[in-house]
């Protein structure tokens, strides 16, 4: 199932579905002839072209893992940002942008895969983590799954209604400025205590997967390590940005 | 031929010579790395090459600083887009340690603390071409962008500048290294484009 043929071949794809996800996010499924399936934590490249012939390209990861031709991004606006606010404000069902990939081999989860695993996002980190998500519950996949999902705000969350309504992952949030009337945990961003009360499964070590800007992502691996997980075990996947 | 997106403009921006096509100017310094950040103390920092006769190259941390430090000016190009010019650096030429090393062979395999490899030519380290980094901007190597020590080849990906480096391997063959086998290119030349295998 190495699904990274043809990643040098720019193939049009076209919008068929946007919609807001939160004030800032939002999802776009693209069609694209001939992409032929990815794997759950892959990205995209994403090319616009003006009409003056500039381009920009952009990587985006995958929120769906499905095998055809129709790829869910999940984009979080950048203030001053040159591609993202365009992705989340401007651009419509039936524009076309290129696509190039599925891109990365490395930060993704198989349905083979059977060892317990920790997924931790931040923001739109939870792209990728949500391919995962949706592949293990299509697969049926009986490993243990536990999502850490760091948000500013109830209202920020990707996917929060398909998150409450998933079997198969045990969801944690986490609110870093506002949390919910009455949520236990002050607002308060992800320290190591948050992380100790979580344990995925009696025994075995889970596989962690961490992904989010990359001052979350850096800050959260540092505390896993501290914490005694096994670097080996942690895979990383940073966006830029703070 | 590209198809065009309805709308979009773009940003005004600067045409400058120095950036490698697709490439855009950043200002920061962005991190990437596949996992949690090594912190490798100085003192038990080593740095290794190995031939194929199984020879063992070692220098500690005291002896890199008592070799010729160089300081070093380049534009460094990363594969997810970002190029950062005129960055500026403290180490020790890839001259002054082959300087030490008989091998017949062509490949390196670079070794980084933390399992990281990436796979090098032996010509483009040489030659000025590359250096062991252990400064930045005048202070030492922040751990987020390598240090204690770093690979520096700054005219390939800067994936191939294995942060956290630990020891070079002599390789008859052009094995693929971490991110080689994770579908990036071979060998990443920026001004060619070779980003993905
Ligand atoms: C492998 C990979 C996967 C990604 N997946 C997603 C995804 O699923 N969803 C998503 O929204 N983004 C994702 N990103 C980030 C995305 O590629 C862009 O960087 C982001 O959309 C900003 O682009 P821009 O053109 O709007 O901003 P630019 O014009 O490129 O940047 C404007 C300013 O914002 C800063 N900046 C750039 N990126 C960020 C950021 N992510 N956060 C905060 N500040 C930033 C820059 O340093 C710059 O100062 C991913 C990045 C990578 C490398």
């Amino acid at each position: 199932m190495r699904r990274t043929g043809h990643v040098d071949v720019w193939k049009a794809a076209t919008v068929v579905a946007a919609t807001q996800l939160t004030p800032s996010g939002r999802s776009l499924i693209l069609d694209a002839p001939g992409w032929g399936g990815n794997l759950a934590g892959q990205h995209a490249d994403v090319r616009l072209t003006a009409p003056d012939g500039y381009q920009a390209v952009r990587s985006y990861s995958i929120a769906s893992a499905d095998a055809g031709d129709r790829i869910e991004i999940a984009v979080d606006r950048v203030p001053d940002g040159e591609v993202s606010p365009f992705l989340v404000d401007a651009i419509e069902v039936g524009d076309q942008v290129e696509v190039r990939g599925p891109l990365g081999g490395w930060f993704v989860w198989r349905p083979e895969d059977t060892e317990p695993v920790l997924l931790i996002g931040g923001g739109s980190g939870i792209v990728p983590l949500m391919a995962m998500v949706r592949a293990h519950e299509a697969a049926g996949s009986t490993s243990p799954f536990r999502l850490v999902y760091s948000v500013r705000s109830p209202q920020d969350a990707f996917f929060a209604d398909e998150l409450a309504a998933a079997t198969g992952v045990e969801v944690t949030w986490i609110y870093t400025r506002r949390a919910p009337d009455g949520w236990a945990r002050p607002a308060g961003r992800l320290v190591a205590t948050d992380l100790q009360a979580l344990e995925v499964t009696g025994g075995e070590a889970p596989s962690v997967f961490v992904c989010g800007p990359t001052g979350f992502v850096e800050a959260v691996a540092d505390t896993l390590v501290a914490i005694g997980h096994d670097p080996a075990r942690i895979k990383t996947e940073r966006f830029g940005g703070s | 031929m590209a198809v065009f997106t309805r709308g979009f403009g773009g940003r005004a921006r600067e045409q400058d010579d120095r950036l490698p096509p697709g490439q855009f100017l950043t200002e920061d310094f962005p991190v990437l790395s596949a996992g949690p950040t090594p912190r490798i103390d100085t003192d038990e920092w080593e740095f290794q090459i190995r031939t194929e006769t199984g020879e063992t190259h070692r220098w500690d941390w005291a002896a890199m600083q008592a070799l010729q430090q160089d300081d070093i000016t380049r534009d460094i190009h990363c594969v997810t887009r970002w190029t950062k010019l005129g960055t500026s650096w403290q180490g020790v030429s890839l001259d002054t340690l082959f300087a030490e090393v008989e091998s017949g062979y062509d490949f390196v395999m670079a070794h980084a603390y933390g399992g990281y490899t990436t796979n090098v030519p032996l010509d483009d380290l040489l030659d000025g071409k590359a250096w062991i980094a252990t400064g930045f901007d005048g202070e030492p190597l922040a751990a987020e962008h390598g240090g204690p020590a770093r690979l520096l080849i700054p005219h390939l990906y800067f994936w191939k500048s294995a942060k956290w480096i630990r020891g070079l391997v002599m390789q008859q063959d052009d094995e693929p290294g971490f991110w080689e086998q994770n579908g990036y290119h071979a060998y990443g030349d920026p001004w060619l484009e070779q980003r993905y295998s």
